[in-house]
């Protein structure tokens, strides 16, 4: 058992959570950038410390439909990342990847919900890479793994997963888009153990 | 009638003609009781199967077997019999395909045989069950009539 307890959550956490969101959202925001060859802009990441009651609704009501893409992270840490995206925003990256227009609306067909992983694979990449970066540790992924439920079904994933050590979970939210607003939001769920070092990489003591 | 909301780690009481509802179960468990004659039942969103392989184990309504002993605790103080209550659970899905066995992968399916265990032990006949698969399910318990609804996106609503 790690030392780690959430309930120790300060400051300096949050501004490094902060600064992977920043980074990992502006290697996103490229990387979406050159796929889609569409100019993107990015805002400043929100990082929420939410309640297990506050978290179903963090994105939109319990019973909205929103994609989730989940990812497990291997090698120097262990845990799971995963990234939300709002139907609206999930349908208009895949319109434009598809070269659809952007009122299209239809259900996903295989060749979308594969374009929906590749999307969700790049942006978490992004997010891992900042991590990697800054902590100076090999993170590598699992493939991506999709599901396209009700927003607070979703997220008894990363609820269970912070759950096991503490009674909140913390959220990145990203806006990034040009004309279009893209919500995504970003939950990193390292095991209890891989908190420490990811803390202690950065120099920060507990 | 009113509606109860019972949110995530949480369980609350409910009486007829009032119904009480948790919204959007994943891989936790919506664990429903009611006693038939006086019409009380209660509900409990349960998110881990087993508060003694925790550390941090304050939050009773977390667990499948701290929750449902709360639960009971609180139907019969609210005027319920323990020796009529019977059960009903959903949830315990599989939200993603993940195919290691890292915990998460298959904590839907431990919370299910959780519940069902601390139920037995309890003594509480479990009536009926929708649990396992891949999606999310918000349920709706009435103790009037013990009824408890089911839905799921692109499904239609089922009553066990």
């Amino acid at each position: 058992m790690g030392k780690f307890s959430l309930d120790q959550v300060n400051e300096i956490y949050f501004d490094v959570l902060k600064e992977i969101g920043n980074i990992g959202a502006g290697n996103a925001t490229t990387a979406i950038s050159n796929l889609l060859n569409i100019k993107v802009d990015m805002d400043v990441p929100q990082v929420a410390f939410l309640t297990f009651q506050e978290l179903p609704t963090a994105i939109s009501a319990e019973e909205e439909t929103v994609v989730g893409i989940y990812l497990e992270v291997e090698s120097d840490i262990g845990g799971s990342m995963m990234f939300v995206l709002k139907m609206e925003s999930a349908h208009y990256l895949v319109n434009r990847l598809m070269g659809r227009p952007d009122s299209y609306a239809e259900e996903f067909n295989e060749m979308d919900l594969s374009a929906i992983k590749e999307i969700g694979n790049i942006i978490s990449g992004s997010y891992l890479s900042a991590l990697s970066t800054m902590t100076n540790m090999v993170i590598t992924s699992s493939v991506p793994y999709l599901a396209i439920d009700m927003a607070a079904a979703i997220l008894s994933v990363p609820a269970i997963q912070f759950g096991q050590y503490g009674d909140n979970a913390l959220l990145i939210q990203t806006e990034f888009g040009d004309d279009v607003k893209i919500q995504g939001f970003f939950i990193l769920m390292p095991d209890v153990d891989s908190y420490d070092k990811i803390l202690a990489s950065l120099g920060i003591s507990l | 009638m009113a509606t109860i909301k019972v949110g995530m780690a949480d369980l609350n009481i409910c009486k007829a003609p009032d119904m009480i509802t948790t919204l959007g179960l994943g891989s936790c468990i919506g664990i429903a009781l009611y006693d038939p004659v006086v019409k009380i039942g209660g509900l409990a969103h349960i998110m881990l199967p087993d508060s003694r392989q925790m550390r941090n184990n304050s939050n009773i309504a977390k667990f499948a077997d701290t929750g449902i002993e709360e639960l009971v605790r609180r139907v019969v103080a609210a005027g319920a019999n323990k020796r009529r209550l019977v059960a009903k659970i959903a949830g315990g899905a599989k939200m993603f395909e993940v195919n290691g066995l890292s915990g998460i992968g298959n904590v839907g399916e431990r919370n299910a045989i959780a519940s069902r265990e601390k139920l037995k032990q309890l003594g509480i006949p479990l009536l009926a069950e929708d649990t396992g698969l891949n999606f999310g399910r918000t349920v709706e318990l009435y103790p009037a009539t013990g009824e408890f609804y089911i839905k799921a996106v692109g499904k239609t609503r089922r009553i066990i």
